[in-house]
Formats: C-alpha cells, sequence, structure tokens
C-alpha cells in the first residue's frame, strides 16, 4: 500500500511537470531560434557573467558545468571546468549530457556543439541596456519570472551607490584602465554607464567605443582627477613617461582594485551594482 | 634506384601502420577518460563521445597534418628551399585575417550576422587564405619569378597580418578568440570537417604526384627544368593551386598549426633520399602521423584538460629537428 501511494505521488509529480513544463522557442543573438522542448534542467554556461546571472536568477543547481574563468558564486567553484573561451573542451561539454549550452558571441565552439546535436544559446551581454535584454532572455530560457527583480536590483544598487558619492566627488574626471594596452573603459561600455551613473566624467568619450586602445599620451593629456586600475596592470603606472605629472598620480588617487574585486568590476552581469559600490568607495575613500 | 624505392615503400607502410595504431589508440584518450569506450555499448552519449568526437578529430588531425605536410614538400620543392613552409604565400595571415572580419562582422547588425553564421569562422578562413594567395599571385603577375613569388608571399603576409591587427585593435574582444585560431587546435573537427579535408586532401595528393616530375627538374635549376620541355608556366600554376588549396583546407578547419608543413619533408628526407612522387607522398603521411600523434599528446599530457595542438607540434617536431641536425653536425664534424 506504501509502495502504491508512493508510486502515485510520483506520478503526481511527473505530470505535474509536464503540465509545467512546456516547449519554448528562444531566439538567440545570432538570429538563430533555438527549440527547448522544456526548460533546460542541465546547463553548461561557458561566460562568467552568463554563469552569475543563471545562478542570480535561482538556477544555479541548474549548471552542470562552467568555464575555467567562472568563478561565482561560490557553488559554481565545485563545478567540472571544461575549458575557457580560447580552448572549449568539446568533449567535456557532451560528456555533461547538457540540455543547454549557453556561450559567447566570438566561441569558436558554437559550430561543433551544434553539429553533435546540442541546444547553443549565444547570448553575450555588453552594455546595461543588454544586461536587461539578456536576463529576460534567460528567463524565457529557463522558464523563471526572474529577470524583472533581478534587475530591479542591480538598478537599484547603483542608484544607492550613486546615492554614496560625495558631492565634492562629481565632476571629477576619471581613467579607468581595463588592462595595460592601454585599453581605457569608454563612455558607452557598461563601465562607463555605470560611471556615468555615478555622476562623475569619464575621459575617454563615447566615440571613442566602448573600449578603445589608446595612446598614453592621451591620458596625460586629458589629465584625470581620479584613476581606477586592476592591481594586475597597475604596476609601474607612475613611471610611465610623462605620468607622473597627472594630477590623479601627483595627489594619489589611484585605486588600485584586487584581482577579485576586478572580475566583479569588468563582467557585464547580475555583480554590476556591487561593482558600482566598488567604484563609490573608490570616490568616497579619494574625494577632495 | 628499385632498391630506394623499395625503401620508400616500406617507410610508407610503416608510417601508415603507426598512424593505424595512433588513431585507435586516439579512440580511448580524452577528458572522459578510457572508461567512454568501455560504456560505448550501451551509453549514447559514450558512444557519442568516442564516435563522434574521438574519432573525427584523430582522423581530422591525422588529415590536416597530412594537407600540410604535402603543402610544405610542394612548397620546399617549388621554391627550392628547405626553409619553405605553406604559409609561404600569405595563407596563414589571410586566414586569420578572415577570421578576424568574420568575428568583427558578427553582431555588427543582423545581415552581417546571418552572412557570418552561414559562411562560419571555416569559411571565412578558407576563403581568406585562397585570397591571399591571389593577392600573391596579382602582386608577383604570375608564377614565372620564384623569387618575386616568394616576396610577394611574404609582403602578402605582413600587410594582410597587419589589417588584422588594426581589426582586433578596434574590437579587443575578439582577441580571444583570435588567438585561440593563431594557436590551432583539432578539437573542434567533426566528420563533416574530416570529409572535406579528405576530399581536398586526395586532390590535392593526386595533381600533386602528377606534378612531381617538375619538381624534380627544379631541383636541377630553373633552366635544367625549361629544357626538359614541360610546360613549366602551366604545372607551377597548378602546383601553387595545390598549396594554396591544401593548406587553405587545413587552416579552415584547424587554426594554424604551426611546424607541421615545414618539419614533415625534412624528417622523410632524413631516412629516404627519394624522387619528389614519393616525397610528396611520404610528407604526407608524415604530417598526418606528426600532427595526430601531437593530438594525443595535447589531449592526454594534462587531462583532462587540453593543450593547444600546435603548441605540441612545434615542440615535437622542432626538437626532433635539431636533434637531426645536431647528430649530422656531429657525423660531418667526425
Amino acid at each position: 500500500m506504501k509502495r502504491f501511494s508512493r508510486a502515485l505521488a510520483a506520478c503526481a509529480v511527473v505530470l505535474m511537470h509536464i503540465a509545467t513544463a512546456q516547449a519554448v522557442q528562444v531566439t538567440d543573438e545570432r538570429g538563430v531560434a533555438v527549440d527547448l522542448p522544456r526548460p533546460p534542467q542541465r546547463i553548461v554556461t561557458l561566460l562568467p557573467s552568463l554563469t552569475e546571472a543563471v545562478c542570480e536568477m535561482g538556477a544555479c543547481a541548474r549548471l552542470v558545468g562552467v568555464d575555467r574563468y567562472s568563478n561565482s558564486p561560490e557553488a559554481v567553484r565545485a563545478l567540472p571546468q571544461v575549458g575557457g573561451g580560447l580552448d572549449p573542451n568539446v568533449e567535456a561539454i557532451v560528456a555533461l549530457k547538457p540540455d543547454a549550452v549557453l556561450l559567447a558571441k566570438s566561441s569558436r565552439v558554437t559550430q561543433r556543439l551544434e553539429a553533435l546535436g546540442l541546444k547553443v544559446l549565444v547570448l553575450e551581454p555588453k552594455n546595461h541596456a543588454d544586461v536587461q535584454r539578456v536576463l529576460a532572455k534567460l528567463d524565457e530560457v529557463l522558464g523563471t519570472h526572474e529577470a524583472p527583480r533581478v534587475w530591479r536590483v542591480i538598478d537599484a544598487s547603483v542608484s544607492a551607490a550613486a546615492q554614496s558619492v560625495p558631492p565634492t566627488a562629481r565632476a571629477m574626471r576619471v581613467y579607468f584602465e581595463v588592462n595595460n594596452g592601454p585599453y581605457a573603459a569608454g563612455e558607452t561600455s557598461f563601465i562607463g554607464e555605470t560611471l556615468a551613473r555615478l555622476g562623475v566624467r569619464n575621459i575617454v568619450p563615447a566615440a571613442l567605443g566602448p573600449f578603445p586602445k589608446i595612446n598614453p599620451e592621451y591620458v596625460v593629456r586629458a589629465n584625470p582627477d581620479l584613476i581606477m586600475v586592476g592591481e594586475r596592470s597597475a604596476a609601474g603606472l607612475e613611471q610611465r613617461p610623462g605620468w607622473a605629472g597627472i594630477r590623479a598620480v601627483r595627489e594619489g588617487r589611484i585605486c588600485r582594485f584586487t584581482a577579485a574585486e576586478s572580475d566583479v568590476l569588468v563582467r557585464p552581469g547580475p555583480r554590476m551594482g556591487e561593482a558600482a559600490r566598488l567604484m563609490a568607495k573608490c570616490l568616497n575613500d579619494k574625494a577632495p | 634506384m628499385n632498391r630506394q624505392r623499395r625503401r620508400a615503400l616500406f617507410f610508407a607502410l610503416a608510417l601508415l601502420a603507426l598512424s593505424v595504431g595512433a588513431l585507435l589508440f586516439g579512440l580511448g584518450i580524452g577528458s572522459t577518460g578510457f572508461q567512454s569506450v568501455l560504456a560505448a555499448r550501451h551509453d549514447p552519449i559514450a558512444l557519442q563521445i568516442v564516435w563522434d568526437i574521438r574519432l573525427p578529430r584523430t582522423l581530422g588531425a591525422w588529415l590536416a597534418g597530412g594537407l600540410l605536410g604535402l603543402a610544405g614538400a610542394v612548397a620546399q620543392g617549388l621554391f627550392r628551399n628547405p626553409l619553405a613552409d605553406p604559409y609561404l604565400l600569405g595563407s596563414a595571415s589571410g586566414a586569420s585575417l578572415g577570421v578576424a572580419v568574420a568575428l568583427l562582422l558578427f553582431g555588427a547588425s543582423p545581415s552581417t550576422t546571418q552572412w557570418v553564421v552561414r559562411l562560419g569562422l571555416t569559411g571565412a578562413a578558407f576563403v581568406g587564405a585562397v585570397v591571399a594567395v591571389l593577392l600573391t599571385l596579382a602582386l608577383a603577375r604570375g608564377v614565372q619569378q620564384t623569387l618575386r613569388l616568394l616576396l610577394a608571399g611574404v609582403i602578402v603576409g605582413v600587410v594582410l597580418g597587419a589589417v588584422k591587427d588594426l581589426i582586433t585593435i578596434q574590437s579587443a574582444d575578439i582577441l580571444v578568440a583570435l588567438t585561440g585560431f593563431m594557436l590551432g587546435s583539432t578539437g573542434l573537427v567533426g566528420w563533416s570537417a574530416c570529409a572535406l579535408m579528405a576530399i581536398f586532401g586526395a586532390g590535392c595528393l593526386l595533381l600533386g604526384w602528377a606534378l612531381a616530375p617538375v619538381l624534380d627538374g627544379l631541383a636541377l635549376g630553373e633552366s635544367t627544368a625549361a629544357s626538359l620541355g614541360l610546360p613549366l608556366g602551366a604545372m607551377r600554376a597548378a602546383l601553387v593551386a595545390v598549396l594554396a588549396l591544401a593548406t587553405g583546407a587545413a587552416v579552415a578547419q584547424t587554426g594554424l598549426i604551426a611546424f607541421v608543413g615545414l618539419a614533415a619533408p625534412h624528417l622523410v628526407r632524413s631516412v629516404v633520399k627519394t624522387t619528389h612522387a614519393w616525397l610528396l607522398v611520404l610528407s604526407t603521411l608524415m604530417g598526418g602521423l606528426l600532427l595526430m600523434t601531437a593530438d594525443l599528446g595535447a589531449r592526454w599530457l594534462v587531462a583532462p584538460q587540453e593543450l593547444p595542438v600546435g603548441v605540441l607540434t612545434a615542440v615535437l617536431g622542432g626538437s626532433y629537428l635539431l636533434w637531426l641536425m645536431h647528430r649530422r653536425s656531429l657525423r660531418g664534424g667526425a
């Protein structure tokens, strides 16, 4: 009798699942329509920002594999790693039997995985609007209704961070260096968008594109009041020719972010609110 | 002469046997280990891993290596230069430029994205490689002068490489994907890629075999070759076509794999002295074996991770060549 009731309960669960799980068709950023017979339960992500987004939407348990650079939240560190953007491991991905693989535009593995019969969705947020759009797409894929909430949290955190910036820090002219190429974060990048919301001015105008490779001379000429840079590329910054004269260097207004903080700052995903807080803290510390 | 031919035949059979052995070995190596082979009978995923991933990539490595070995032998014969390699006529830079342009256009606008999705990165690489060789030919005004052709190839390579760099500076986010392509990888080769490479390989090898007497003639000098009464211009053009198509087909599927094309003919010559007809066949087999072995190593050495195979070919082929040179200089000194 007990066994019968248990079987009945199992049947009910399965029936409920079939009733709620419905086929969806999602158009990804290639313009390719991907049919998902039911919301994927075994997901592989090959982009840290997508990993974070999936987890933030409460679907962390559905992840079965991530790329080498996905290190947040803590739960994904235990998952199998299937290579990086440079060297995705096809065999390892297939062995995980994923029912959806989420990856970036420039990933080379897309065609191969599709040829092997996997469902592949290309999603790559690049700015604030993209993040909102990708979150909505993930809602469609995952069958959740979390995107509005997640976006509200990001938006509110950025606003709160902006509130905390002291008036004296506003109108400071900021240079955000992504790496010592030197590549800068321009006004149109998601980092630039966050800086704009914090009320500071970016020395790299929108016309130069999101992440332009700039001439070091340009920074000297622009003479920023504050420099934000990752620890890794900060070495020798003051010794670059002519940089000793930059106001930010002269007055010691350089924020060096640790590697973990840099990860937060350079990923367009759910931690953009946290990134805004980090930048606001820097502005607070260094405000004149 | 007869004895040398027998030796070449024996060498070819040995290379084939080793390749078959490596192919079988390759079925058991990968990030999921040997269990996949054992489980293949009842587990569809394991079967897919062995049949649709490991087998085509191992075979693909052999085919791509073969194409590069063939192209290398043709290039060294055609330019009468032991340093010639398949990428000499600018196809490497052309292919990477093709990939860079494709990555740039991807997502630039819906219509270009569609176009790129349809052509694929492999298509873009192939088109880039072939266009680069055509550009070289145009610049050298035909194939008549070897030195001119060589120079034009180097210039086209440098210029296209610079254009590629310009594009990557414009949009830094394609840098990672492009680096992956430049390092070369056999991990993304499937059955369709194998079929394509096999078709190209068979065609190029047949054509090369038929044209091998020209290479033999050229080895004795341009005037000697001309005095043989062969239609030198047309045959040279055909050899350039073999070189371009073989290289393009390999590069499109596996990226820029270093050294196989340069090393394979040298390794063959170190074992047998023979005519170009045999040299082309043996270089093809040697290139295939070399890349296949490197691919096995790439999967095995740091399993379950993977090394870029291009790095390994350089280490494997390079150190063997160095050893050969060392041994030869010792002998020469003695």
